[in-house]
């Protein structure tokens, strides 16, 4: 456009106007400027002509460069603020989805199952027909469960027993705080010692009282439920969580010193120790008679009677010498990283 | 779909419900421990199917009475002893579990899972 109007201003037509207009003072004034200037020199404007195009590009170029650098901030701001937000609803969301879907299939396989208290459902099968018929004739216990337990499966409860034993172990690993090598206590111990005094009891006498009278009743409960686990229902596993009870009872009512008086990191790898070895021995020479077909020796007893159903009732007792220990030691290194 | 075979169903479905909770549970929730919770209520869910697929209407528990050992008077004892199985397992891994968290929060003290993945990437960067 501006172009345009300085051609026209240099055009012949545009000087007469302008001279019949403002008369000959400005038009002298336009040539003496017009003789008095410098011959234009073309190349000279377009290259000042690029400069400014290049100019305009480059701050063109900053600007863009800015904008995307203020996008890309108020993109960070948002993925920490609302993009967050948003991101976490869409979790829960899909949890939510995915929990209904799984209850939904489930339930639709629940529909096609056999119903509640059928006695033709396919789990009643020749197994347990078999358990029920001959397992007082072949293990001596008037409990199937526990006979099914400890001389059927009897390989499946040593599992069981070692997966306590090495979940002890790891828990001991994980939480256990040593002592340094001069016997000095480490800072976290003297940390953990002082949580202890500071939350727990000291002395109450109250619990110790009742701990008293109740500790060696737990005990004697968790002895009978062991022992009779082949004529009643129990067994290991539930007799050493009630001993394991009774030994958590006394150590919240009298503390660490008392209780390390018998029960210390020695005691409990003996006890697993013996109890495990026992237990792998015992099966392993069971099992080698009954596959190679030779007469253990060991008397099944009267069905009935305490001491009857050959192994059951000494396995009984090794796993729940396990499983008290086990426990034990789980309550005391959560509640303060040793005995 | 036989829905109505739900209502007959009715432990098992109680089950199948819990055994859903617990997994939104493990789901849903950043904090440790409330998952270690998640996982034993599908657990119990567990637990509660496999008792409710033994049981047969009518039957006894299977402890041998005045010595009748007839199939048709005692439950399957073979679920009862899966239960039992399963019970230690997830007493010893809950006991393992809790003492990773125990230990997680004396580095981080923080149960949240975000922020211990964030402060772990962070030591490693």
């Amino acid at each position: 456009m501006s172009r345009r109007r300085s051609d026209w201003e240099q055009r012949p037509q545009a000087r007469i106007r302008k001279w019949y207009k403002e008369g000959f003072l400005a038009l002298d004034e336009e040539i003496i400027d017009h003789l008095t200037q410098e011959p234009r020199h073309t190349h000279l404007q377009e290259e000042l002509i690029e400069a400014q195009q290049q100019a305009e590009s480059s701050r063109q170029h900053d600007r863009a460069l800015a904008l995307e650098r203020l996008d890309q901030h108020n993109m960070l701001i948002w993925a920490r603020t609302r993009g967050r937000k948003a991101i976490s609803r869409f979790h829960v969301v899909l949890a939510l989805a995915l929990g209904l879907l799984m209850i939904i299939f489930l339930l639709d396989t629940v529909a096609y199952m056999p119903r509640f208290g059928d006695p033709n459902a396919p789990g009643a099968n020749e197994v347990s027909r078999r358990y029920i018929e001959q397992g007082l004739t072949e293990t001596g216990a008037t409990n199937i469960v526990a006979g099914m337990i400890l001389d059927y499966r009897a390989f499946d409860t040593l599992g069981e027993a070692t997966v306590l034993f090495i979940a002890a172990s790891a828990v001991l690993i994980l939480l256990r705080i040593d002592r340094n090598k001069d016997g000095s206590p480490v800072q976290e111990l003297i940390a953990a010692e002082s949580d202890d005094q500071h939350y727990e009891p000291r002395n109450d006498r109250i619990l110790q009282g009742s701990a008293m009278v109740l500790s060696p009743i737990i005990f004697l409960y968790g002895i009978y439920i062991i022992l009779n686990g082949h004529l009643s229902p129990g067994g290991g596993f539930s007799g050493g969580a009630i001993i394991s009870a009774g030994l958590i009872l006394y150590l919240d009512a009298f503390g660490f010193e008392k209780a390390g008086r018998f029960f210390t990191y020695k005691t409990f790898m003996w006890v697993s120790f013996f109890a495990l070895s026992f237990y792998a021995l015992a099966k392993a020479y069971s099992f080698y008679c009954g596959a190679n077909g030779i007469p253990s020796g060991i008397p099944l007893g009267t069905p009935g009677a305490i001491l009857s159903g050959g192994l059951i009732m000494p396995l009984n007792i090794a796993v729940g010498m396990v499983v008290a220990c086990t426990m034990y030691i789980f309550y005391a290194l959560f509640r303060k990283g040793g005995l | 779909m036989p829905w109505s075979l739900l209502y007959e169903n009715l432990e098992q479905t109680v089950a199948v419900i819990l055994f859903g909770i617990g997994f939104s549970i493990l789901l849903l929730q950043r904090n440790l421990i409330r998952k270690i919770i998640g996982l034993n209520i599908m657990d119990t869910a567990v637990y509660l199917f496999l008792a409710s697929m033994g049981y047969i209407s009518g039957r006894k528990a299977p402890i041998v009475v005045d010595g009748v050992t007839e199939v048709t008077a005692y439950i399957n004892p073979i679920p009862a002893g899966l239960v039992l199985t399963g019970i230690v397992v997830s007493v010893s891994f809950t006991a393992i579990m809790l003492a990773l968290t125990v230990r997680l929060y004396r580095r981080y003290h923080t149960l949240d899972i975000d922020e211990i993945a964030m402060l772990a990437r962070g030591e490693d960067a």
